[in-house]
């Protein structure tokens, strides 16, 4: 039991020695894996805030730049924008410049538009001028009547006077008006004249012929109404041989008018016999064209000479140039019964 | 019996019928006589003669209804409802220029009262009639077709569309050209009716070509026909920028300064409505009429007229000061203001003098420079006894307000201010006490002027709420000066001194 013993306690001495190695040895590699751990870990930690420091550096540095430009970039653009503004948005000198050319330019312009009003007011007052001078020349005019003669001094000549008046003057210089055939104004003209561009006021006839009822519309819109129906119903003014002639064909007319008339109260029919009376008259030639022995038939059967010993050829001129097709056609392209060309 | 005797018969009642209508005719020129004749029943008795064989009954018919219904409302409609107005236009391109210009002055005469009777004229087709009339030879018939299409074109826009859809503008700008002046005032007044309504209608003018012939025509010496032709040019310009520019660009520029220095007041009138369309727009434009040296010429024709003729003109200088500084810097060295003040005083009307205070706000609102002129030429008082006086209207007050209210805010005049501080009410006040509140903390000069000249006691009989902006103002200043000062400008110091004195027991 002691050898038991022994073995038992050399066999837990081995064992806690072995026990105790194991742990160191142990130890020791857990010592070493920490350390390469450690070493590791140093390393690559100092590794990365290497990197991070330089990161942060660069960021330092590139904003320290940064700023340096800034600040150079404001100075250059509050220079610039200084000038800028100066120059040319609120340049003083030039504002000053132009409100000045301008106050030039009003009293050019306000000089200029006194002397266009004092024209025009010029002007008026020579128009007022011309129109009175031209009243008192047609005063003179209409009082001619009023001028002295060599016996009886006239009212603007008055012996108590050093010298006649100008109105005199006026009346010596004038000449006297004519009488002048009142126009025939229609009562109603005048009223209706407030048509400013009416030149003539449109006369109603009535002292012209009244329209006929049934009368066709006058052509065209230009002639006055009224004068066109004075052209129409206008007396006739006969020339002095038709006039001169005893048997004038107005006295015929009437008469034949008038005998109508004496027989149309007791008989609708014309006498036969008496009525032929005056319608076979000889024609009366003309004086001028009568010769001696024969008419001459210049102005009644011919108006221009002719020397058929002169002529050259025995037909007409033929033309050279062809004739145009379109005018061939003229008064040929529809029968003479429509009459239409 | 005889032919001659039937004829006869035929020729009397003629005769009878013509002497009828013209009888008529002579007497509805005279007014008096209308009622008269519209009791006896004269429109139904006019209407078959209307259509009568004969033209001179016809037109004078057609004259006396025309002459009848112009007189007032009641004809007017008279002739509407009874059917007259299909008769006169059934056959009118037929018939002769007497008869054309008879109908149209109907229609002008009927057109013109109101415009549920226009929209019936035009109903009955009377717009093709009044275009064929213009087409016409004559002149006069030209014209009585486009005074009937002015009335017709002046009530409202739907009209003024039916007689541009009726194509009536290029033959107006025909009518312009002609040489007959009567003619071309007309055609210049029916386009400036026309264009007045809208700028689509304005478009088509300005399409047809009538801006160069209407510049062209401003040089004309006769009076009328210049009132017809601005006015139409103005109502040209006054609804777009491109359309001002459009009428500028037709060189109306020196010659329109022309116009302002007219005899005739509403030829100045009318130019100076045509320089404030152009001048409302831009600052360019506004740039280009200063340049011209139209400021001078508006102020001058300001100068030189009273009333209402002056209102355009005073509104140019407000436009053209109101776009920007420089303008209204040279708006001041024209000598514009005092035109201006003379403006406020002189004249009666509310609006005028409310127009005259709105510009002299907008000339002196920019700078202190601009405030300075016109507090200089002594208005501010003038301004303030305008907006404090009970007879004037609420427009007048309101645009006095605004004005002060703009000019003190850049005010450094302190002469002017002074004056104004001992009458202004509240609101006012706040404004004055605040630009001396921001000029005397600096200049030490002007606060001995202003205590000198006893601002600084009105400042302390203020009494204003505390915490308020006038409040803070009067404490600035307050601080500018010595507490001792300050106390014994305060009302009711004499009191306190007195109390001072009673309480004081003598110490021998």
């Amino acid at each position: 039991r002691s050898e038991d013993e022994d073995r038992k306690s050399k066999y837990k001495a081995a064992v806690r020695i072995q026990s105790w190695f194991r742990g160191c040895r142990v130890r020791a590699y857990l010592r070493y894996l920490n350390k390469m751990a450690i070493c590791i870990q140093k390393w690559w930690r100092g590794y990365q805030s290497r990197r991070y420091f330089r990161k942060l550096l660069e960021t330092a540095y590139f904003i320290m730049k940064m700023n340096f430009y800034n600040e150079m970039a404001v100075r250059i653009q509050k220079r610039w924008r200084g000038y800028y503004v100066r120059k040319y948005i609120h340049n003083y000198y030039t504002l000053k410049k132009y409100l000045e050319a301008i106050s030039v330019n009003n009293e050019t312009v306000r000089s200029e538009l006194q002397k266009y009003a004092e024209m025009k007011e010029n002007e008026e007052k020579r128009k007022d001028l011309e129109k009175k001078e031209k009243e008192k020349k047609y005063q003179a005019r209409k009082m001619h009547y009023l001028l002295s003669t060599e016996q009886i001094a006239g009212i603007y000549n008055s012996p108590f006077r050093k010298s006649p008046d100008p109105m005199e003057l006026l009346l010596r210089e004038s000449k006297p008006l004519s009488h002048r055939r009142q126009e025939i104004r229609s009562p109603f003209g005048s009223e209706l004249y407030d048509w400013p561009t009416c030149k003539r006021p449109p006369t109603f006839s009535t002292v012209q012929p009244l329209l006929a009822i049934g009368r066709q519309k006058p052509q065209g819109p230009f002639r006055d109404t009224a004068e066109v129906l004075q052209q129409r119903y206008k007396p006739l003014e006969p020339t002095l041989r038709v006039a001169a002639s005893i048997n004038s064909p107005l006295e015929k007319a009437r008469e034949e008018i008038k005998r109508e008339e004496w027989r149309n109260r007791i008989h609708d029919n014309e006498f036969l016999p008496f009525s032929s009376f005056h319608k076979n008259e000889k024609y009366e030639p003309s004086i001028h064209t009568s010769g001696k022995y024969v008419q001459e038939t210049y102005g009644v059967k011919h108006f221009r000479e002719a020397h058929p010993k002169k002529w050259v050829a025995g037909k007409d001129f033929k033309t050279v140039l062809p004739s145009i097709v379109l005018f061939e056609k003229f008064g040929k392209t529809y029968s003479r019964t429509g009459q239409i060309v | 019996m005889s032919q001659r005797q039937v004829l006869q018969v035929f020729e009397q009642y003629q005769r009878a019928r013509t002497q009828f209508v013209q009888a008529v005719a002579e007497l509805a020129a005279r007014p008096q006589n209308v009622g008269l004749l519209q009791s006896a029943g004269v429109v139904s008795l006019l209407r078959p003669l209307l259509l009568d064989v004969v033209p001179t009954v016809q037109q004078s018919a057609a004259l006396a209804l025309g002459r009848l219904a112009d007189c007032n409302n009641d004809l007017a409609e008279a002739v509407v409802k009874g059917d007259i107005l299909p008769q006169l236009l059934c056959s009118l391109s037929e018939q002769n220029r007497f008869y054309k210009k008879a109908a149209a002055f109907v229609l002008r005469a009927v057109g013109k009262h109101s415009p549920q009777l226009a929209q019936a004229i035009v109903q009955c087709g009377a717009l093709e009639m009044l275009v064929i009339c213009l087409e016409d030879f004559d002149p006069g018939v030209k014209e009585a077709a486009s005074w009937a299409l002015t009335y017709i074109a002046r009530h409202n826009s739907e009209l003024s569309q039916a007689v541009v859809d009726a194509g009536a503008v290029p033959l107006l700008v025909l009518c312009i050209q002609e040489p007959e002046i009567a003619l071309k005032r007309i055609a210049a007044s029916t386009l400036s009716d026309i264009s007045k309504h809208s700028p689509e209608l304005a478009q088509t003018v300005v399409d047809a070509g009538a801006i160069a012939h209407l510049a062209q025509m401003i040089l004309n010496p006769d009076a009328k026909l210049k009132r017809q032709v601005l006015s139409a040019l103005s109502q040209i310009a006054k609804h777009s920028v491109d359309l001002a520019e459009l009428v500028v660009e037709a060189e109306i520029f020196p010659v329109v300064l022309t116009c302002l220095k007219d005899s005739d007041e509403y030829v100045k009138k009318n130019g100076a409505t045509l320089i404030r369309e152009i001048a409302k727009h831009t600052p360019e434009l506004s740039q280009l009429i200063v340049n011209a040296g139209g400021v001078a010429a508006v102020i001058d024709c300001i100068g030189s007229c009273r009333g209402t003729v002056r209102l355009p003109g005073i509104m140019t200088l407000g436009y053209v000061a109101a776009h920007s500084e420089n303008l209204s810097m040279a708006v001041i060295v024209s000598k514009g203001i005092p035109p201006l003040c003379v403006c406020l005083i002189e004249e009666h009307e509310d609006h005028i003098k409310a127009a005259a205070a709105w510009a002299l706000g907008l000339i002196g609102r920019h700078t202190p420079e601009h405030a300075h002129a016109v507090a200089a030429a002594n208005v501010l008082p003038t301004l303030l006894a305008m907006y404090l006086n009970t007879n004037s209207s609420e427009d007048l007050q309101m645009k006095t307000k605004k004005a002060l209210k703009n000019i003190l805010q850049k005010c450094t005049h302190l002469p002017a201010l002074e004056s104004l501080l001992h009458d202004a009410p509240l609101n006012i006040m706040k404004y004055i006490v605040g630009q001396f509140s921001k000029v005397l903390p600096h200049d030490s000069k002007a606060r001995r002027l202003f205590v000198t000249t006893g601002g600084l006691k009105k400042i302390q009989e203020i009494k204003a709420e505390p915490g308020s902006l006038l409040q803070e103002y009067i404490n600035t200043i307050n601080s500018c000066y010595p507490e001792e000062v300050v106390r014994y400008y305060s009302p009711g110091y004499p009191e306190t001194l007195l109390e001072r004195v009673e309480n004081y027991h003598p110490v021998f």
